[in-house]
């Protein structure tokens, strides 16, 4: 029988690979989005499982509204990664460097 | 004997792992984004084998037919030049893995736990519909939250238009409005002049 830790486990891992990830990829900006979109993925994993587990519908509530924020999220963070690579023609987190005293 | 529900669980678990590894190791932004969909189809799957269907829908209806999407045009739009981007990789790839490897470790010590041994939840009954469910407690006890997660999105819409909207000097495009409100005069010089001899 799956359990609820195994589901707890799956999203640990989850978000373990994103935050590998964001280490690993921390030139490139575009990947970095996707990484964060990844541990969010992972939380929701976690609250749909609690949700199922305590049969209480308060958990995917708050995944609809994660899901929101997450939207409002990557259409923000891409316009200004489109904003920036229209600026300075890259999207190389060492090129952003105008506020480095 | 492994149950079919189980066999689901880790066959879709292990694509999930495997295409989330892929998307963070892949060399081409646009192969990375691809994974990204399949990792959350996946988790669309797990969703619906959880009870959740309307949330799994809405993860691949909205999620992957619209933000990831988004992430697609914007990696195709862009020109990255991907050598450069590489730079560092296998120089925090130890790094990234030893913090990675320890914070996996502390979470599983935690969540392998007796305290998250649930017992598994009775069935539904019948006709019980997750949407509907869901639709009673969002619209009701959750109705302000609904209302700010909508605010919350038109910020979202008017920041995005806002931040990308730019007027080029120089081009040569039309002004309806100036269009219409020429007049006559502006135009055409109606110049009296007496009549030439005829020489």
């Amino acid at each position: 029988m799956i359990g609820l830790t195994d589901y707890l486990v799956l999203g640990a891992i989850l978000f373990s690979i994103s935050v590998a990830g964001i280490f690993i990829n921390r030139k490139n900006l575009i990947v970095l989005l996707m990484c964060i979109e990844l541990m969010l993925l992972a939380v929701n994993i976690n609250f749909i499982a609690f949700s199922h587990f305590r049969t209480d519908l308060a958990g995917q509530v708050f995944v609809f509204f994660i899901l929101t924020v997450a939207a409002a999220e990557a259409a923000i963070g891409l316009a200004i990664l489109v904003v920036l690579f229209r600026n300075r023609r890259s999207i190389n987190v060492l090129d952003v460097d105008e506020l480095k005293g | 004997m492994i149950t079919f529900n189980q066999f689901v669980f880790y066959l879709f678990s292990a694509i999930m792992v495997i295409s989330a590894l892929r998307m963070i190791t892949v060399r081409n932004p646009v192969h990375a984004v691809l994974h990204l969909v399949l990792t959350f189809f996946t988790a669309a799957v797990l969703w619906v084998q959880l009870g959740a269907e309307f949330l799994g829908i809405v993860l691949v209806l909205v999620y992957v037919g619209a933000v990831m999407v988004l992430f697609l045009f914007v990696v195709m739009m862009l020109d990255i030049n991907i050598a450069r981007m590489r730079e560092g990789f296998v120089r925090f790839l130890p790094v990234g893995l030893v913090v990675a490897l320890i914070m996996l470790g502390e979470m599983l010590v935690v969540l392998t736990g007796r305290v998250f041994r649930l017992a598994p939840p009775p069935m539904p009954p019948a006709g019980y519909s997750n949407t509907e469910a869901l639709a009673g407690v969002l619209y009701t006890g959750y109705v302000y939250p609904f209302e700010i997660a909508a605010f919350v999105l038109l910020v979202a819409i008017i920041a995005a238009i806002a931040l990308t909207l730019r007027r080029r000097p120089g081009t040569l495009h039309q002004d309806p409005a100036e269009q219409i409100r020429v007049r006559a005069r502006d135009r055409l010089r109606i110049v009296k002049m007496d009549a030439e001899k005829r020489s």
